[in-house]
């Protein structure tokens, strides 16, 4: 009984010629894998990113068609119309998605994609069991844990984006022992399953346990840490799709779950440099729990001034050189298109503007490069931490819009602040700082910022996008 | 250990060495792009899902038609994130732009 699939599947290669299942789908299958490793060298640099783009699309035309192809004789009727489905779904997500709302929809194409490994997993395992060679039930049972943790924690990472759910981490008493132990059981269950392939009664326990780790796994993560958890499931899913890859025995699986699996790893290992924390601390941190300190009066007291659209708009007029830092805020504050005006602005009256972007500002690596890219800013005014930090001293004003920790000097100054060491805009060398701000409410780390009581800071207080219409407003009147 | 797991081990291993490189060097700018693109070829995955959902199984065969739905679902899920990341990736590439008469 056990061997049905297996007789099928000979089955259906013997329908198709030799030559095309023998030499021509595996020869489709290694230029796809070509094609994608090229799709990411190409993707390095703006100039020639798209080119990598239409190479991916190749190899994946080859893929498809190959494997329909070689499959020989399958049953069109449910493939096309699942094929129709999965098109319905992913045009709407990427054609209409606001960039804003990027983060979200990553999160929700990574919960997609692991449910898909899962369920090829899952699939996998009902029609072979018990007759599973030993190491392709541990890449199965690999393939389904990474898959299904994925699927709950990438829906609870979209409920948060999406703001259907706090964003605050969600905490309680014994949580990383409770979560480990999950884990652990799943890890167990699944051990044992590996020993007695047969035993499928405690198939579904093994899937239970798996989908709860995911969600528990997400629940501490607060809005801060998402760019390192959205890399971090990125690469759970590549690395569940390439565990496939070892189940099926399919190369071109492994090689393209593979690269997916550590561009999800070297993004999050950037995100944690550039917060200084390591990925345990940000998985078990709950970071950002700490909704108060009431420290800050001590460091504000009476010590912030606040200035007028009209003295902001003097203060850049006179300006050489103008720095904005944009941060999370910008993109709430939907303010990246008047952000790009008052930049046209400044350089219509001979002022140099560039953009300082932290790695983590925001809530998914490159989040505000996108935003601002959407808004026409030329993508060569878009700097990093390394090129725009040694400028700020000759620069005559920053202007924060919606960023805090990642311009809060006390990660330089305080080793015990929660953010010590973290790599921060150095916006306080500025001769002056403008920071665009509704309140001196404390950032995602819960603590006061002491640049906003600086001696060269001017608080502008108002939503981000409308102090940008009236800093524009104000400045053609200078 | 069987020969075809150890060439599997191989190629992952490479293909990993590989991807961290290739990757390491994609500019910070495009990090966004970057993951909705290898998030596109992760879906690459379709391929399993339609050997899957394109058999026909027979009524006696146990779980057949469970895996014949998970197998539909699976294809339907992996293939939108095939279209979708590509599209989007594009999308966002196309913002992309040098100042005019720029460096």
């Amino acid at each position: 009984m056990t061997a049905f699939p297996l007789a099928i599947l000979a089955e259906a290669g013997r329908q198709a010629p030799n030559w095309v299942s023998g030499y021509l789908v595996p020869l489709a299958y290694l230029v796809a894998a070509a094609c994608f490793v090229l799709a990411l060298k190409w993707l390095s640099a703006p100039a020639t990113a798209r080119r990598g783009v239409w190479i991916g699309e190749l190899g994946m035309v080859l893929a498809i068609v190959g494997t329909l192809v070689g499959q020989g004789r399958l049953d069109y009727t449910w493939l096309v119309i699942a094929l129709l489905a999965g098109a319905l779904i992913g045009v709407p997500l990427a054609v209409f998605m606001p960039m804003t709302a990027v983060p979200q929809r990553t999160a929700l194409s990574h919960a997609f994609g692991a449910a898909a490994a899962a369920l090829v997993g899952s699939a996998h395992y009902l029609l072979n069991k018990p007759n599973i060679p030993l190491f392709d039930m541990i890449a199965l049972m690999l393939e389904m844990l990474l898959g299904f943790l994925t699927f709950t924690g990438s829906l609870m990472a979209f409920g948060k984006l999406q703001e259907w759910l706090p964003g605050r981490p969600l905490t309680f008493r014994h949580q990383n022992a409770v979560n480990l132990s999950v884990l652990a059981a799943a890890l167990g269950v699944g051990v044992v399953l590996v020993a007695w392939p047969g035993a499928s009664y405690l198939f579904p326990v093994f899937v239970v346990l798996a989908l709860a780790f995911g969600l528990m796994l997400i629940f501490p993560i607060g809005g801060a840490d998402m760019p390192t958890v959205i890399a971090l499931l990125n690469a759970y899913a590549g690395l569940s799709a390439c565990l496939m890859g070892f189940v099926l025995h399919n190369k071109m699986l492994i090689v393209a779950g593979a690269l997916d699996g550590s561009s999800g790893l070297i993004l999050s290992i950037i995100m944690c440099k550039a917060m200084n924390r390591s990925f345990a601390n940000v998985l078990f941190g709950a970071f950002g729990a700490v909704a108060k300190t009431g420290k800050e009066p001590d460091i504000y007291g009476g010590k912030v001034k606040s200035a007028t659209a009209e003295e902001v708009a003097q203060l850049l007029a006179d300006a050489r050189r103008v720095v904005i830092v944009p941060g999370y805020g910008m993109a709430v504050a939907q303010a990246q298109h008047a952000v790009r005006e008052l930049e046209v602005q400044l350089e219509q009256r001979g002022i140099e503007v560039e953009f300082a972007i932290h790695p983590v500002a925001g809530r998914m690596p490159g989040h505000m490069n996108v935003l601002l890219a959407e808004a026409e800013v030329p993508y060569d005014k878009l700097k990093d931490l390394d090129a725009i930090n040694p400028t700020f001293h000759q620069t005559d004003v920053a202007v924060v819009i919606g960023a805090n920790d990642v311009v809060n000097p006390l990660a330089r100054t305080d080793p015990n602040s929660p953010i010590a060491g973290m790599p921060i805009l150095d916006v306080d060398k500025a001769r002056t700082v403008v920071v665009i701000k509704r309140s001196l409410s404390p950032g995602f780390a819960g603590i006061p910022n002491p640049l906003f009581a600086a001696d060269n800071t001017l608080m502008f207080f108002n939503d981000g996008k409308a102090a940008v219409l009236e800093l524009i407003a104000a400045l053609k009147q200078v | 250990m069987d020969q075809e797991f150890t060439s599997d081990l191989f190629v992952f291993l490479l293909a990993t060495l590989l991807g961290l490189e290739v990757i390491r060097r994609v500019s910070p700018l495009l990090h966004t792009p970057l993951m909705s693109l290898t998030n596109a070829i992760s879906a690459i995955s379709v391929v399993g899902a339609i050997v899957i959902a394109g058999q026909d199984y027979p009524p006696e065969q146990p779980y057949g038609r469970l895996a014949k739905v998970l197998g539909v679902a699976a294809v339907a899920l992996a293939f939108s994130n095939v279209v979708g990341g590509y599209l989007i990736t594009d999308r966002m590439l196309k913002m992309f732009r040098k100042r005019k008469g720029g460096p």
